[in-house]
């Protein structure tokens, strides 16, 4: 009977010591840390200076005209991957599972930028547009090589776009730039821009081709794009069609003659950059709706650093802190509580970094907050154990009552601070949802430590024949 | 503890503390300041905090960037350390990294010492609307949730009294403070009615379970011993977690500790509230209707 018991108590420690091991090396390979600190964005400087070129030399060597070989709508695999950063993507990828290391971090402790863009006052999308705006955006950062930025929806009509770990936060948005309206005018002979032939919406798609070993942008009308399209070839032949992003003139083809199907190619002096530089705007101008900055973020990588390794520091005292207290005034079920603690902190980073919740700094906050709240469900049934020893009960049954009576306090405790942070999770945006995330799960986590765990282990203890009234705060 | 006894002074604390906030509020208005430390993202504009790496003073860094934007910026704050924080209205990008430039070449620091951030009018108005609904929300779900567990309103009413006590007193300790008011205010104040609410649940749920021993009407009673019974746990617990929010507040950076300084006052009040406020709020609620009964009862 003894026996069997010390061998489920040791099981018991022997899981917990495994899951804080897997906290704190992962599963699988961790990548080594001198792979991890490398700059992940090798093509940065790609785009601004070419974009001024295609302005300038636009004059006489640009041209729209029909497709005409079926190779143009297929766009060259080679050229377009070797120049990005696919490779490094690979390499970066976390192998491991379930560490530490394995956590997502939030931009405010890893450095990056985020945006958030909303419609002009006064427009409202509809939720199709929305998502039309979306997998533009996200199309375009990818295609500046931003393979870890997150592109997602806030509130009903906003877009939040989130890159982490880049270093030059300002030159990215530059990049990304606010996506502006594009519209195909005519030209007046000074070369200010006319009236509005096609609208932007009105293109489906756009993309980078090669036609008789150049190379051109391809463009696909919608129905009622074709036909505005048509009209304006047919009325323009040998004139030019200026392409306006907002009131910037990005190109200005020459028409060669009428385009009545609804598929066009840009030919002109272009290099494979330039050529995908050209369709990605055409792309992002097709939005449905002009975006504007509403909110613009760029946490810095160093400082992101200097905030992560200080909190960790302040989250580890303030744990020891706890077991500390906790082992001092209840002595035996506090070090048990203490064993229970530490196996829930593990299984926090672990659910932490399996489900890819992003550790933002107010997270930091809520996990320690978690731990200091976490020892609370042990104290009040420590409290009620206390209470049923003094009432001369036997050490067992005061155990089993504590438990008991102290389980619809705890319950009722813990849910209504889990409605406070479902209001968090569903009004808070960015790094607040962030906290409400940790804070839900420490809370989860916590009840069953300390109603699951803690228990196991109490009565095991006590089967052993550790059952001096004493040792458990009796008299 | 003669919780029900001393009830008076017990309000009456609570209520000058309450009041030493307002005044907080009252006084930095009339000095101009705004009633609160608002951030940018209450009120729209660009901020731009950055690690210069060396000693500089606020009119320095205040002369480099009128030079750039043509205005004085409208803030410049030290932190610890070699850091500042300007404050300006809305700049746009191009004006940013104007700014940023400027600083980089006058004292010879890089892009990752900077943390900028641009908030417009829209979005600010949003957030002010969105913190006083989350916390109306929060507390309006929680009075639904703790009457229907308890089967008696008056728990629910006087639980959530005591929580806007708190959620009153935390946002005083930000204009007495001068903490900046960020969106960490809605998470800040949540946290805490949500502790709070803990610890006064402990108390009604021993509450409850007293009046089978003592009796259902015994107001004063069943408030005193029940509080009393708890009082170990609640002060363990609010010094556990006052312990690790105070290693956050010691050990942690400037935003951290923006956040744990809130939720430390939140902490002692919140305990303060569940063990001085609730119980007698719910005294005063239970008597008063006892009363009302027995005159019905009286007239027939």
């Amino acid at each position: 009977m003894k026996g069997k018991n010390v061998f489920i108590l040791l099981l018991v420690l022997i899981a917990i010591a495994a899951l804080t091991a897997v906290a704190l090396l992962g599963v699988g390979n961790v990548p080594s840390t001198d792979s991890a600190s490398s700059d992940d964005e090798p093509q940065f400087e790609l785009m601004t200076d070419e974009n001024g070129e295609l302005v300038t030399d636009e004059n006489g060597s640009a041209q729209i005209v029909p497709i005409a070989t079926t190779e143009a709508a297929t766009s060259a695999e080679g050229e377009t991957s070797e120049s990005e950063s696919a490779t490094e993507t690979t390499t970066e990828e976390r192998i491991g599972y379930g560490g530490y290391k394995n956590i997502k971090l939030g931009l405010d402790l890893k450095g990056g930028v985020y945006i958030v863009y909303g419609p002009e006052e006064g427009v409202t999308p509809s939720d199709d547009e929305m998502a039309a705006a979306i997998s533009m955006l996200q199309q375009r950062v990818e295609y500046k090589g931003y393979y870890d930025a997150e592109v997602s929806q806030e509130g009903t009509n906003k877009i939040r776009v989130e890159i982490p770990g880049v270093e030059d936060a300002a030159a990215v948005v530059e990049e990304i730039g606010e996506a502006a309206h594009l519209t195909f005018r005519a030209m007046n002979d000074d070369g200010t821009p006319g009236e509005v032939l096609v609208d932007g919406t009105n293109v489906a798609d756009a993309d980078k081709a090669y036609q008789n070993n150049t190379v051109v942008v391809t463009l696909t009308f919608d129905e009622a794009g074709r036909q505005a399209f048509a009209t304006a070839t047919q009325n323009n032949i040998g004139k030019q069609i200026g392409i306006y992003m907002d009131d910037m003139l990005i190109s200005a083809p020459t028409v060669n003659q009428a385009i009545t199907d609804g598929n066009a190619v840009i030919t002109g002096d272009f290099d494979a950059e330039s050529a995908e530089d050209l369709a990605a705007k055409i792309r992002s101008g097709s939005l449905p709706f002009s975006l504007r900055a509403l909110e613009y973020n760029a946490v810095g990588a160093r400082l992101g650093a200097d905030s992560l390794s200080t909190s960790v520091k302040a989250g580890a005292v303030g744990v020891i802190l706890v077991l500390l207290f906790m082992l001092i005034v209840y002595r035996v079920p506090g070090l048990l509580a203490d064993i229970a603690l530490v196996g829930y902190t593990a299984i926090n980073i672990i659910v932490l970094s399996l489900f890819g919740i992003s550790l933002t700094l107010p997270g930091v906050a809520g996990i320690v907050l978690g731990i200091g709240m976490a020892v609370d469900a042990n104290v009040i049934v420590f409290e009620r154990i206390k209470e049923e020893i003094r009432a001369g009960k036997s050490v067992k049954t005061a155990i089993h009552n504590g438990f008991d009576r102290a389980l619809s306090a705890i319950l009722d405790g813990n849910i209504t601070t889990l409605i406070a942070c479902a209001v968090l999770l569903w009004l808070g945006t960015g790094p607040i949802k962030g906290f409400a995330q940790t804070l839900i799960l420490s809370i989860v986590v916590s009840m069953f430590s300390a109603l699951v765990v803690t228990r196991i282990l109490l009565n095991l203890c006590v089967n052993i024949g550790i059952k001096s009234p004493k040792l458990y705060g009796g008299k | 503890m003669k919780i029900v006894k001393y009830r008076k002074i017990y309000m009456a604390i609570s209520i000058v503390v309450i009041l030493i906030g307002f005044a907080a509020m009252i006084f930095n208005s009339v000095k101009g300041n705004g009633a609160f430390n608002y951030d940018i993202q209450f009120t729209g504009g660009t901020s731009i905090q950055v690690d210069l790496g060396t000693e500089v003073t606020d009119d320095e860094v205040s002369r480099i960037v009128q030079d750039v934007t043509g205005e004085a910026p409208a803030q410049i704050q030290s932190l610890e350390g070699t850091s500042k924080i300007i404050k300006t209205k809305s700049l746009d990008m191009e004006t940013r990294n104007a700014v940023q430039d400027a600083l980089k070449e006058k004292y010879g620091i890089e892009n990752d010492s900077f943390t900028i951030q641009d908030v417009s009018g829209t979005i600010s108005a949003e957030m002010k609307k969105n913190s006083v609904i989350s916390i109306a929300l929060a507390c309006i779900c929680m009075l639904i949730y703790v009457s229907l567990r308890f089967k008696n309103f008056n728990i629910g009413a006087s639980a959530v009294l005591a929580l806007c006590h708190d959620a009153l007193i935390v946002t005083g300790s930000y204009a007495l403070f001068r903490i900046p008011f960020n969106n960490n205010y809605i998470a800040v104040v949540l946290t805490i009615l949500g502790y709070s609410i803990n610890a006064t649940i402990v108390i009604f749920d021993r509450l409850r379970e007293n009046r089978k021993i003592i009796g259902r009407n015994n107001f004063e009673a069943l408030v005193d011993s029940s509080v009393t019974q708890t009082l170990t746990r609640s002060i363990f617990t609010s010094l556990t977690t006052f312990f690790t929010v105070a290693a956050l507040y010691i050990w942690g950076v400037d935003s951290i500790k923006q956040f744990a300084l809130p939720i430390a006052v939140g902490i002692v009040c919140g305990a303060y509230s569940s063990v001085f406020i609730s119980g007698n709020l719910w005294y005063m609620m239970s008597t008063a209707e006892f009363k009302r009964k027995q005159a019905k009862l009286g007239k027939k």
